[in-house]
């Protein structure tokens, strides 16, 4: 009896050649990042077929935001992108604001920046350490989560929560800056530039490293432009696009800050373009708490926000271009809400960038293009 | 003993069988306590190069955290799954403990203190290490798991191919002492640290420590189990005491490549002041020490590049080793 995985694994890949075997890689395995199945054919160790199977960690969120109102939505999208939760929930209240027209005073504008690149420096943290971890380097992710677990306790102390924060509010943010924010922030920015150069000489130099993710998983910059790639995985393949630069909103433009892109468009140069943000990222963060403006963290909204017509906005989140459209119709609750999902897109890469390789290289170039399946499933 | 089971007025065969059993049991306990301390300390050495304090609760230290663990194993359901070679899968953990245990018939703890001193002993080793990759190849192809599958043909193409410089390594030792005899081996290496045999033979010795990392399949050499690849390896199906067993014949397979390496080139058991089986210890720790510190430290090396160091970097160097060794014993005349 042909066993199910066979059956499926036939379905979407094909028959096998007689040396070829299916694979099932998750959705239990310890390198998907989370339920993302992965059906595999395989000569030996050689991936000859890939394709990614989602759907693991659908929750209709497009759905349920059809069914509340937009501030009770905003929960809604933390559970989206969970390793980087203000940026879905930035996206989701820019959208929301253009609809109705809401002005955001400029201090709200400022804190959504800074908790916005600090959140980035958190999930890069996590990239950084689960990459580590995919290729076997167990001593660098608990590195990376010392820092990261010092910024959760920033996070904690001004949203009360430290992962699903459902802190932005459409107007501004739920609260102000705690008193000493900007001493904390400063001294774990710091401390984290320390802790960088350390990463770099632990991990980036390394030859076992530098073997295992140089030329493996090359995307040109053409292929990457037309699968509509977008983030560190676009820049990576030398296309310096970053939404913050080419679409700007909030105060970004006021900022100094540079774009890293890749060279080679392989996992080293993915690996490097991140670890060049978090760099561009404490920058961002300290010209914010310099410039950062007295006044409102919460615009005038209306008590009743009826949306009427629609609107589209984009960040820049770790994880690339997320872009949420809103359809109203004179209700309090959106008509149709659409959330584009960076993850979703890259995902379809897995295919032509991990075919050729061996299972190995798979799961460096999973790790290389940083999947959270909240994100992809939504 | 031997004399006093003799004197009682036993047979001489009876005598020699229950001095067998006695010496194996003492092996598989110290083998046992040995895996005890060595997960306890693979657990410490990695809680602080992760800059954590590791097990720390149960008893001073976290000291009894792996007895703990020891009893959960062991008392844990025995499963085996339905489409699985049954046979071969329950003998598969025994092969390999078996292995692990028979290595120990040969390394001299001790002036005397040596189960059965083998004047073949260097191509017995060389021998009984070959078993392990059947062990591996048991578990991965009876297992009915494709992970198990392709962590077990990972296994044997490593192993086989890292026998060779292992065992390359070991004739320069045999050539150093003139005698294929463990405890003659020892015995070339007495009179101080300037006689041991890690100097003349260095290249020797990081291949052996190279290889033999490689043949204990500890990190970054770990791929036929590595985890984040291929789920577990060739004991993805493994669970409970069959699963113990295989992770303590790991720890057997890293502590006589310790002790191997402490008897081939850092002089066995010899040393100053101390009795000659703490001075064993503590080379052997030390060994085993470092190779943690790696382990914990470096990324998985990739199957092919696992190949390419094997055949084109160990083995000529191993090769250099011998013709280098073969200059040097007529030198020395």
């Amino acid at each position: 009896m042909a066993k199910t995985s066979d059956v499926l694994g036939e379905q979407q890949l094909g028959v096998p050649a007689e040396q070829e075997l299916f694979i099932n890689m998750g959705p239990q395995h310890p390198s998907t990042h989370g339920v993302l199945r992965v059906l595999l054919k395989v000569d030996g160790e050689v991936v000859t077929d890939a394709k990614a199977d989602i759907g693991y960690l659908h929750r209709c969120f497009e759905k349920i935001a059809e069914r509340r109102t937009v501030t009770q939505v905003i929960p809604y999208t933390d559970r989206t992108d969970y390793l980087a939760a203000i940026t879905s929930e930035w996206a989701f209240v820019m959208a929301a604001e253009r609809l109705m027209d809401v002005e955001v005073p400029e201090r709200a504008e400022y804190i959504r920046v800074i908790v916005g690149e600090l959140q980035r420096i958190a999930s890069h943290l996590i990239w950084f350490g689960t990459f580590a971890l995919d290729l076997g380097a167990t001593t660098v992710f608990l590195y990376a989560f010392r820092e990261r677990e010092k910024l959760l306790d920033i996070f904690q102390k001004l949203t009360g929560a430290r992962m699903l924060y459902n802190y932005l509010r459409i107007g501004g943010a739920r609260n102000d800056l705690y008193d000493g924010f900007a001493d904390d922030v400063r001294r774990f920015l710091d401390d984290l530039e320390d802790r960088l150069h350390e990463y770099h000489t632990l991990f980036t130099g390394n030859r076992i490293f530098e073997s295992r993710v140089k030329g493996i998983g090359v995307l040109s910059a053409e292929d990457a432009i037309k699968y509509g790639a977008s983030g560190p995985v676009i820049r990576g393949s030398g296309v310096p696009y970053d939404v913050r630069k080419a679409h700007p909103y909030s105060v970004y433009h006021r900022f100094d800050f540079g774009i890293p892109i890749g060279k080679d468009g392989d996992v080293y140069s993915r690996y490097l373009v991140r670890m060049q943000e978090f760099y561009e990222s404490i920058g961002i963060v300290r010209q914010a708490l310099d410039q950062i403006p007295a006044g409102d963290f919460i615009g005038k909204v209306p008590r009743r926000m009826r949306l009427e017509g629609d609107a589209y906005a984009r960040v820049e989140s770790p994880r690339g271009e997320v872009g949420v459209y809103i359809v109203g119709r004179g209700e309090e609750n959106a008509w149709r809400v659409h959330y584009r999902s960076p993850c979703f897109t890259h995902l379809q890469l897995l295919g032509p960038l991990g075919v050729g390789g061996l299972v190995a290289d798979m799961v460096a170039v999973i790790g290389s293009i940083d999947i959270v399946m909240g994100e992809v499933d939504r | 003993m031997y004399e006093w089971l003799l004197g009682t007025g036993m047979s001489q065969s009876l005598a020699n069988i229950i001095m067998g059993v006695l010496k194996s049991l003492i092996i598989i306990v110290f083998l046992a306590v040995s895996a005890l301390i060595l997960v306890l300390m693979e657990r410490k050495v990695a809680g602080r190069i992760q800059n954590r304090p590791g097990p720390n609760r149960l008893g001073p230290g976290g000291m009894f955290q792996t007895f703990a663990d020891a009893i959960k194993l062991v008392s844990k359901e025995d499963v085996v799954p339905s489409g699985a070679d049954k046979a071969v899968y329950i003998l598969a953990p025994l092969v390999i403990f078996a292995a692990s245990v028979a290595l120990w018939v040969v390394i001299p703890f001790g002036p005397n203190l040596v189960v059965q001193d083998l004047n073949i002993g260097l191509i017995y080793l060389a021998a009984v290490t070959g078993i392990n990759v059947l062990a591996f190849l048991m578990a991965g192809w009876s297992s009915n798991n494709k992970w198990s599958l392709i962590g077990s043909m990972r296994s044997a193409a490593q192993l086989v191919s890292y026998e060779i410089p292992l065992v390359l390594t070991l004739v320069a030792v045999g050539m150093m002492a003139g005698s294929l005899r463990l405890g003659d081996v020892v015995a070339a290496q007495q009179g101080g640290i300037q006689n041991w045999f890690v100097f003349p033979q260095i290249i020797g010795f990081i291949v052996f420590v190279v290889a033999g990392m490689a043949e204990a399949n500890r990190k970054p050499f770990d791929l036929p189990e590595g985890e984040s690849e291929l789920v577990a390896g060739y004991n993805t199906e493994y669970s409970g005491f069959r699963w113990a067993v295989f992770f303590l014949a790991e720890y057997a397979n890293l502590i006589v490549f310790s002790a191997l390496a402490t008897t081939f080139f850092l002089g066995g058991p010899s040393g100053p002041f101390l009795p000659p089986i703490v001075w064993f210890f503590i080379k052997t720790y030390a060994v085993i020490f470092v190779t943690m510190w790696i382990g914990w430290t470096l990324p998985r090396i990739r199957i092919d590049h696992l190949m390419n160091l094997g055949w084109y970097v160990l083995i000529p160097l191993a090769l250099i080793n011998l013709g280098w060794t073969g200059l040097y014993v007529l030198w020395r005349g």
